[in-house]
């Protein structure tokens, strides 16, 4: 074996620019898809976070008939009593923090502006809430008996031109199927880290919320965050009630999911056409290689050389170029990665409706990605290259020693 | 003993509608121990006759034996484990294998037969000394004369100690100097050893150091007897 590889690694460097080139494709390639990976897990993975901290939780639970995409506040669609009902989900030992939300749809007005809106109400005091609260840019968090402040996100403030301390009118759609209007002022400008989400919501507390929609003591969900997601089937079968269904993450977030599995065969099949094109540039090198070396070929079976062992010959040369390819490739796609998952990719909104991304991408390089591509364009190189090799193999001695070199 | 016969051997190259007969029912036996010259002119065979007997080509009617084994029938492995155990060659180009030294070429035909890194050693540097090459062992064949060049191919015909070393115009492509330098280190090599070499040539000055000269033309036998150097 190590004959073949030193006789290869000479062959190589009979031509330097050549192998070099062929290389250095095989190494744009890799680099390209190291990074493309590291971009599309780090989106996928910063989504979910982002869907999980903000919108869904690890866990909800619900009142039977509620219908998320209606948003209404009407009481049969309400959990009843919900701070008691929260208070018995948070003694649960897997449970982080559970607490009361109501969404309600609505309508924020300033002069001829307005734009619609979600409200949510929540308890100011839940550490469920941390991420507007170390979000906010500017003004202060609500308190839960502040009966006329609101929160309001960063695009939103900046569309309506809206700083802390303005006012601005908000409409309610009620429990009775009626509109309600109040003014509120800004006490506080969040920003989640994804502007799509946060110009549609804005931020009261429930109390308020409550009265001002006319739900009285409901809520639409309680949000439940664990101490480690992966509970979240057990935990939720831990929590009982007639009236309720409870939500797990995944349960939630299926068209995440769905994104995520998607993208991933999405990404194969690109990684396999890319690497393709490459690989046809080391097979073309090869193919050079065996047609200038035909007498050497003829020499080597002459001296007793199987056809089996000059695939060797070949395949190592191969396996020779696209090492070299490989090992670039993977320096330069990691760094890439690892210099763009500090200071992140920004991209701002991307007007994805339905599901919530960052403003700012942050690859994330997994090592299992990494292999799992090295490995592919390791086989799909070998592969590709057997059939040059195939061809200094099938040569007939006599033909071959009669050719010019 | 017989190193190497063909009875009754025909070779057809068929190019388009035309068939050459290279060899028309030649048969012809090779003793242990011959230092035989294979002469013609230009196209009368002697290339054809030397790649039956070497096993790089197969014979369209007759049969070819080396040591006694019948290998006109043999498949391409079969053949390629002959050659690496029993055949050297040494061809009118000198076909060393550009990127290994002068040691790694004369070492090839030992690694295809499966001998140990000292054995190697041991039997490659033997091999350098008889060909007065020691000083050249880390050269690359760019590096080297044709006569040197064609005195390691020599040892690496030699190497794995064959019983037959086939050598087709090993002078050609030699100024004078140095075909007689060949020449008379296979003549050595022949008497010390008694490896029996088979060589084709037109050259006057190399059929005298034959003892068995064969004349062929289109493709048939038309003398056989004793050489100049008998
Ligand atoms: N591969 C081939 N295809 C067609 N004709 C060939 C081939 N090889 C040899 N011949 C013909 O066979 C004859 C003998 O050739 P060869 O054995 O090379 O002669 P020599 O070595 O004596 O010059 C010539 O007429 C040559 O043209
Ligand atoms: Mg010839």
């Amino acid at each position: 074996m190590w004959t073949y590889l030193k006789m290869a690694y000479r062959n190589l460097l009979r031509h330097r620019r050549r192998s070099a080139l062929s290389a250095l494709a095989l190494a744009i390639a890799l680099a390209l898809l190291v990074f493309m990976a590291a971009f599309f897990k780090g989106e996928m993975r910063s989504s979910l976070e982002d869907t999980l901290r903000l919108s869904s939780g690890h866990l909800q639970v619900r009142d039977v008939d509620y219908d998320p995409d209606k948003a209404s506040v009407a009481w049969s669609y309400l959990i009843d009593k919900p701070f008691d009902v929260a208070q018995k989900i948070a003694s649960l030992p897997p449970v982080r923090v559970a607490t009361p939300r109501l969404f309600a749809s609505g309508i924020v007005s300033v002069g001829q502006d307005s734009r619609g809106v979600q409200i949510i109400g929540i308890d100011p005091a839940s550490e469920a809430n941390a991420p507007y609260r170390q979000g906010l840019v500017s003004g202060d968090f609500l308190t839960a008996d502040d009966r006329n402040g609101i929160l309001i996100g960063y695009p939103l403030a900046q569309s309506l031109g809206l700083q802390v301390g303005s006012s601005l009118n908000l409409l309610v759609n009620t429990a009775e199927g009626q509109v309600d209007e109040q003014p509120f002022v800004v006490r506080g400008i969040f920003s989640t880290g994804s502007s799509n989400y946060d110009k549609g919501i804005v931020l009261l507390p429930i109390a308020k919320a409550q009265t001002f929609s006319g739900a009285g003591d409901r809520a639409s969900i309680i949000f439940i965050l664990l101490h480690d997601r992966e509970q979240a089937q057990a935990a939720a079968a831990a929590i009982t009630g007639a009236s309720y269904k409870v939500l797990t993450w995944q349960e939630m977030n299926e068209l995440l999911v769905l994104v995520n599995d998607f993208s991933n065969a999405y990404i194969t099949f690109l990684n396999l056409i890319i690497l393709g094109v490459t690989v046809t540039v080391i097979v073309n090198t090869m193919l050079m290689a065996v047609f200038e070396r035909t007498r050497e070929i003829g020499i080597l079976s002459a001296l007793g050389m199987k056809s089996r062992q000059i695939i060797t010959l070949f395949l190592s040369e191969a396996a020779l170029l696209a090492l070299g390819g490989v090992v670039v490739g993977l320096l330069v796609g990691s760094a890439l990665s690892a210099y763009f998952g500090s200071v992140g990719i920004y991209f701002g909104d991307l007007g994805v409706s339905g599901m919530i991304f960052g403003d700012r991408i942050y690859p994330y390089l997994m090592l299992e990605d990494v292999l799992r591509l090295t490995i592919t364009a390791f086989v799909i190189t070998l592969l590709a290259c057997y059939y040059p090799a195939q061809i200094a193999a099938r040569m007939e001695p006599v033909e071959a020693l009669r050719a010019e070199k | 003993m017989e190193v190497a016969k063909v009875e009754n051997v025909s070779r057809v190259y068929k190019v388009g509608e035309v068939e050459t007969y290279a060899l028309r029912d030649v048969s012809l036996t090779i003793q242990s121990g011959e230092f035989t010259a294979l002469v013609g002119p230009s196209g009368s065979g002697k290339t054809t006759l030397l790649q039956l007997f070497g096993c790089l080509d197969q014979p369209t009617t007759g049969r070819v034996f080396i040591n006694g084994q019948d290998v006109s029938r043999l498949n391409r492995n079969q053949r390629a484990d002959l050659r690496k155990g029993q055949i050297g060659f040494i061809f009118q180009f000198f076909a060393l294998i550009p990127t290994l030294t002068a040691y790694e070429n004369i070492e090839m035909p030992l690694l295809l037969n499966g001998m140990s890194a000292r054995q190697r050693h041991e039997r490659v540097m033997e091999l350098l000394k008889a060909v007065d090459l020691l000083d050249r062992k880390d050269n690359r064949p760019d590096q080297m004369s044709g006569g040197q060049q064609q005195r390691v191919a020599i040892a690496r015909a030699l190497a794995p100690n064959p019983t037959l070393i086939l050598a087709d115009e090993p002078t050609a492509n030699l100024d004078t100097t140095n075909g007689e330098q060949v020449m008379e280190l296979m003549t050595r090599l022949n008497q010390e050893t008694g490896v029996t070499f088979v060589f084709a040539t037109h050259d006057p000055r190399v059929i005298k150091y034959a003892r068995r000269v064969i004349t062929l033309r289109d493709g048939s036998i038309v003398e056989n007897g004793a050489g100049p150097a008998r």
